[in-house]
């Protein structure tokens, strides 16, 4: 993981796919064939390199991780729907993961992604914000259970949000 | 000490001592805290010799399942033969419901794990240390990033090891949302560029473990706990014990939930349980009553408020109580829980992270959180609880790894210990759980 900040692309889709793997890029991936005895050990790594780029991995995303690696498409795709954090169509400008289960939600978990979902306009779990600039989601536990209730937003890991803090929290970000 | 509070005049703190001093976190800052000597300690012996150390203190697995870590290490082939490099895997990827003590101790103090790892692969004769640090822990990913490189500039670690020409890298790999890759094997597989699919043991890590080399698995809290046993020995570490034996040193206790103090505290190993709850962490909010405790992460037995009464925290003592000290995540609950909407979001906690790998598990995990979603929505059936233990019976021990198991853990012991929450469900005697906070129960006696 790099420290910019992903980028953001909403809408991408329609813009023709540009290649990730260029320039400072591939000269990142190839530092990291140094840190795994095999190609294939850089998928994980090569894949967050694709969303912080693009904001998610299309396809063509995947095929290019798969050339680079040395794997097929459809295994790469395998990989990437295993692991949730890996987003397989594009998310709003500001992706938000809510901590829900049990030790937050106690706490009052379910109340904050209430008042996250009414003051970004997401209006329901997955779905981005008409202005494209958030999408909120539940999220299986964060790992900061004393902090009810934990926020990720991007990369930005904020602890003890309650629906008070919600709408002082988005304001950092348009 | 219970960062974020002060310390309490219970806790031992040796792995939280400087939790919330952000000097500490430079390498300059640690080594002026005495860090980086237990390295240089262990370079100055044999393998045999730190491995005998680590043996003798009775340090055993923080992650979970309480192995002894000397003993795992001697596990791993002799010498490193050619082609057949040896790895470290140290597992950050902390993702067990209630713990979160691995993420302190990267944020607050990354040169005593990196010292750890170190002189754990130095014992293991592995040059390379794979970290594998969850997706979510951006924090702590960047501090452990910038704790690396200062390392390797210092020459602690790199081609040379403060002159002492052995070799330990450390690579960080960073995890992407699978509560299942803090299983030893998945996460050797995520390391691999594959699915994180727990695979079946034997082979043990050590024989084959990731790339198909010899490797150890160790958690985070493990190997920060290692530089202090080089130093002061042994001996020292063995006497932090109150009750069992078998259990030594400190253990970091996240405690969370309906407490008025959550946080991390750090204990001598046999401290009584009440200790922590009421003292340390405050107890409950006025008012309110303890109803049930989960002591070790979310994956061990539940307890009742009158089991905690006289139960020490260490290994031994949480087992005779029918539960684990596990990962000591504790997740502790007063008379406003619905207990029944709890054990249902974990059940569909464990159906969201199998892997799907095996029949019980897939199956088992979903279905059990669609029984107690139906209980939970007024339609439950009287046979539904007997089909619940049933399914449990058929989830623990028969899968590749203990993620079914985990699943059935809460359920069994919420169906035992906490029979009549769910017989008033199934009664409809009450009304359907809308949320976690439903209105208070009865308090109960």
């Amino acid at each position: 993981m790099s420290a910019d900040s992903p980028a953001s692309v909403h809408g991408a889709e329609q813009a023709p796919y540009r290649p990730v793997f260029v320039g400072e890029a591939k000269a990142r991936l190839q530092k990291l064939f140094e840190q795994y005895p095999t190609k294939q050990g850089c998928l994980l790594p090569a894949l967050w390199m694709v969303q912080e780029a693009r904001g998610w991995i299309p396809e063509e995303g995947i095929a290019e991780v798969a050339e680079q690696l040395g794997l097929t498409p459809a295994y790469v795709k395998g990989v990437v729907t295993f692991y949730t954090m890996y987003h397989t169509h594009p998310v709003g400008r500001h992706f938000i993961q809510v901590c829900t289960t049990s030790p937050c939600n106690i706490c009052g978990a379910e109340e904050v992604v209430k008042a996250l979902l009414a003051a970004t306009g997401c209006g329901e779990l997955g779905a981005t914000s008409p202005d494209g600039r958030f999408t909120v989601i539940e999220t299986e536990c964060l790992g900061a259970c004393g902090f009810p209730t934990p926020v990720l937003i991007d990369n930005d890991f904020v602890e003890s949000i309650t629906p008070e803090r919600v709408s002082g929290l988005l304001q950092g970000y348009k | 000490m219970g960062y974020p509070f002060p310390s309490h005049a219970k806790e031992t703190v040796l792995l939280s001592r400087y939790f919330g001093d952000a000097a500490a976190r430079t390498y300059d800052g640690w080594v002026k805290r005495g860090g980086y000597e237990g390295l240089k300690k262990a370079l100055g012996m044999t393998r045999e010799a730190v491995i005998e150390e680590v043996k003798n203190s009775g340090l055993r697995g923080r992650g979970g399942a309480g192995f002894p870590t000397g003993l795992k290490w001697t596990f791993m082939p002799k010498s490193v033969g050619p082609g057949r490099a040896h790895y470290l895997v140290c597992n950050a990827d902390e993702s067990e419901p209630g713990t979160f003590k691995d993420r302190e101790i990267m944020r607050w103090t990354p040169h005593g794990l990196i010292e750890g790892c170190a002189i754990a692969a130095y014992a293991i004769g592995a040059e390379r240390i794979y970290i594998y640090i969850r997706g979510e822990f951006t924090e702590p990913w960047a501090i452990m990033a910038r704790a690396v490189a200062e390392a390797v500039e210092a020459g602690a670690l790199g081609r040379s090891v403060f002159g002492s020409g052995n070799r330990i890298e450390v690579v960080l790999h960073r995890g992407a949302g699978a509560y299942i890759c803090g299983e030893e094997t998945a996460m050797m597989n995520s390391i691999e560029g594959k699915r994180g699919n727990p695979r079946i043991k034997p082979p043990f890590p050590a024989q084959s473990g990731v790339f198909g080399m010899p490797t150890t698995v160790n958690n985070v809290e493990t190997l920060a706990a290692v530089p202090s046993i080089m130093m002061r020995g042994a001996a020292w570490y063995k006497a932090l014990c109150l009750s069992s034996p078998k259990s030594t040193g400190t253990k970091l206790w996240s405690v969370c939930g309906h407490v008025q103090r959550p946080g991390n505290y750090e204990v001598t190993m046999g401290t009584p349980m009440k200790d922590l709850i009421f003292e340390m962490a405050g107890g409950m909010r006025p008012g309110r009553k303890l109803k049930a405790v989960i002591p070790g992460g979310s994956s061990v037995p539940i307890m009742t408020a009158e089991e905690i009464e006289d139960c020490p925290l260490d290994y031994e003592g949480i087992a005779a109580k029918g539960s684990m000290l596990g990962s000591g995540g504790m997740i502790v609950m007063d008379d406003s829980t619905d207990l029944v909407y709890q054990i249902m979001r974990l059940a569909r906690f464990y159906a969201h992270e199998s892997c799907a790998q095996c029949t019980q598990c897939r199956e088992g995990t979903a279905w059990t959180t669609r029984i107690l979603e139906r209980i939970l929505a007024g339609q439950g059936r009287p046979e539904d609880l007997d089909l619940l233990l049933d399914l449990a019976d058929n989830m623990t021990g028969k899968t590749i790894c203990v993620l079914s198991d985990s699943c059935a853990a809460p359920v069994v012991s919420g169906i035992k210990k906490f029979p009549e929450e769910f017989e008033a469900y199934v009664r409809q005697r009450r009304r359907a759980a809308s949320s976690g906070s439903a209105p208070a129960l009865a308090a109960r006696s």
